[in-house]
């Protein structure tokens, strides 16, 4: 069974058609990089898959679960499903500790002497161990994005979802952060990362689609995206960001 | 003009005792009223912000109605007015209690609670949607996100209007003397009927009411320094 699966998704935001009609599937373990231009819907169709989002038709499968079902708890969902944001969206009020172990000690009702030491480990693997005791503001923003990637990670999620993260940084904090995120990708994570780095898409990616006025334009393996893009627009959208 | 000060009589036998129990009773009211005011006025600010329309409803309504009517209506209500409507188990429990002083706690927490209420409100708009979206994106419950990430940060930045509405609930708890709370404004009648001395009397009940506000706005300032010292530096 696929880990995603969307079907013919349409969503409006009033008249503007944000989304056009949008089928995709996501296996297990794959990692689907989704570009396109400002404006295009790629944020939109991330964040509909942990229903951030509503869609006004259509329907989005995770594990073969209807994510809009009416039974479907939609807190389990989401706690088996991370999102990183473009501003990190860390709660400045706590700590870095505190950020990571929230969800786990609310939602899954760990144990907090379990929850810190799973914390702490994730900040180890994503090389910042030492920062825990630290408040959000206290950190580059390269380093707050791997706190806002190991908060995800503490709920053991089955698929990591990406909405443009290394967009806010500054260039020298971008490999920080792409660097864990690789790492995640190549140990099997199922991931979908709205983002521009092309030189991410291509070393990880199993597929990459192109997004632009709500509809997919263009999709296929980094090697044939780069090199024989099919559409006008793709060659357009690539010439502009390589 | 023939009258003389008398500092000391004010002092003097039992008087200072009276000014001492009902400087006592004045923060046992405003305490527990204030505890009340602040999960009063949280509840309705969640309700108002819940997506229930019949809750946002009462929620409006309740802040406009008590932040419109005047408090010493409100608490003459409670007192002589409220029997026909209390639920009988209420009732019941409430003649066990110090009837006076229950009412007070009753009358200053309601209204204060309206004004906690907006205050509240605003500090939870002032919060970016972006911390409740990033709280439910993991999975925690719309009370869950509220109560571990939205209300903290929203209380800190209230903090300013918030005392000045502590203040003045203990300032507006004066007001219970009508019903008969020995409070400290009663008790500085008390005395300056017993002393004919009325401008000693409430000189020293002003002072007592101006040192516990400073106090408090000190106490709750510097708690709140510390907090942002080590907190939300944004």
């Amino acid at each position: 069974m696929p880990m995603i699966e969307i079907h013919n998704v349409n969503k409006w935001y009033g008249d503007f058609h944000v989304l056009k009609n949008i089928n995709e599937t996501v296996e297990k373990g794959e990692v689907l990089v989704i570009c396109g231009p400002s404006g295009s819907g790629k944020s939109t169709l991330v964040r509909c898959v942990n229903r951030l989002e509503e869609i006004d038709q259509g329907e989005i499968l995770i594990e073969g679960k209807n994510i809009h079902a009416k039974d479907q708890d939609i807190n389990q969902l989401r706690a088996e499903i991370g999102i990183v944001f473009q501003q990190f969206n860390l709660y400045p009020h706590l700590t870095v500790l505190r950020n990571i172990t929230l969800a786990p000690m609310k939602v899954k009702k760990i144990p907090r002497d379990e929850a810190e030491a799973t914390a702490l480990a994730l900040l180890e693997r994503v090389g910042i161990g030492n920062q825990a005791h630290k408040y959000p503001v206290e950190l580059s923003g390269g380093q707050q994005q791997r706190v806002a990637i190991a908060r995800a990670l503490a709920m053991k999620p089955k698929i990591m979802l990406f909405d443009e993260p290394t967009s806010a940084l500054d260039p020298e904090m971008i490999n920080e952060v792409l660097n864990v995120m690789k790492d995640l990708a190549r140990e099997g994570m199922t991931m979908l990362c709205v983002t521009h780095e092309m030189g991410f898409a291509r070393e990880v990616a199993d597929r990459v689609i192109f997004m632009d006025h709500g509809e997919i334009l263009e999709r296929g393996t980094p090697e044939h995206f780069f090199t024989s893009p099919q559409h006008e627009r793709t060659k357009a959208f690539l010439k502009e960001i390589l | 003009m023939n009258y003389t000060f008398n500092w000391a009589l004010i002092f003097a036998g039992e008087y200072g005792r009276w000014f001492v129990d009902g400087l006592a009773v004045t923060l046992e009211l405003s305490g527990i009223s204030i505890l009340f005011a602040l999960l009063l006025g949280t509840l309705l600010t969640v309700l108002r912000l819940s997506r229930v329309r019949p809750l946002v409803w009462f929620s409006a309504a309740y802040v406009e109605f008590f932040r419109n009517t005047p408090l010493m209506v409100q608490i003459f209500f409670w007192y002589f007015g409220s029997d026909p409507i209390l639920p009988d188990f209420f009732k019941k429990w409430l003649y066990q209690q110090n009837i006076e002083f229950a009412t007070a706690v009753i009358a200053l927490s309601t209204y204060t609670a309206a004004f906690i209420a907006e205050e509240l409100r605003s500090g939870i708009l002032s919060i970016p949607k972006t911390q409740l979206e990033a709280s439910r994106a993991t999975g925690l419950t719309f009370i869950q996100a509220m109560r571990y990430v939205i209300l903290p940060q929203a209380f800190r930045i209230i903090i300013p209007p918030l005392i000045s509405q502590f203040l003045n609930l203990i300032k507006n708890s004066s007001l219970a003397m009508t019903i008969g709370v020995m409070e400290l404004t009663y008790m500085a009648r008390q005395v300056e009927a017993h002393t004919f001395h009325g401008f000693e009397a409430f000189t020293v009940s002003t002072l007592i009411y101006l040192s516990l506000s400073l106090l408090v706005s000190f106490i709750i300032n510097q708690y709140n320094k510390h907090f942002l010292h080590i907190g939300s530096r944004r």
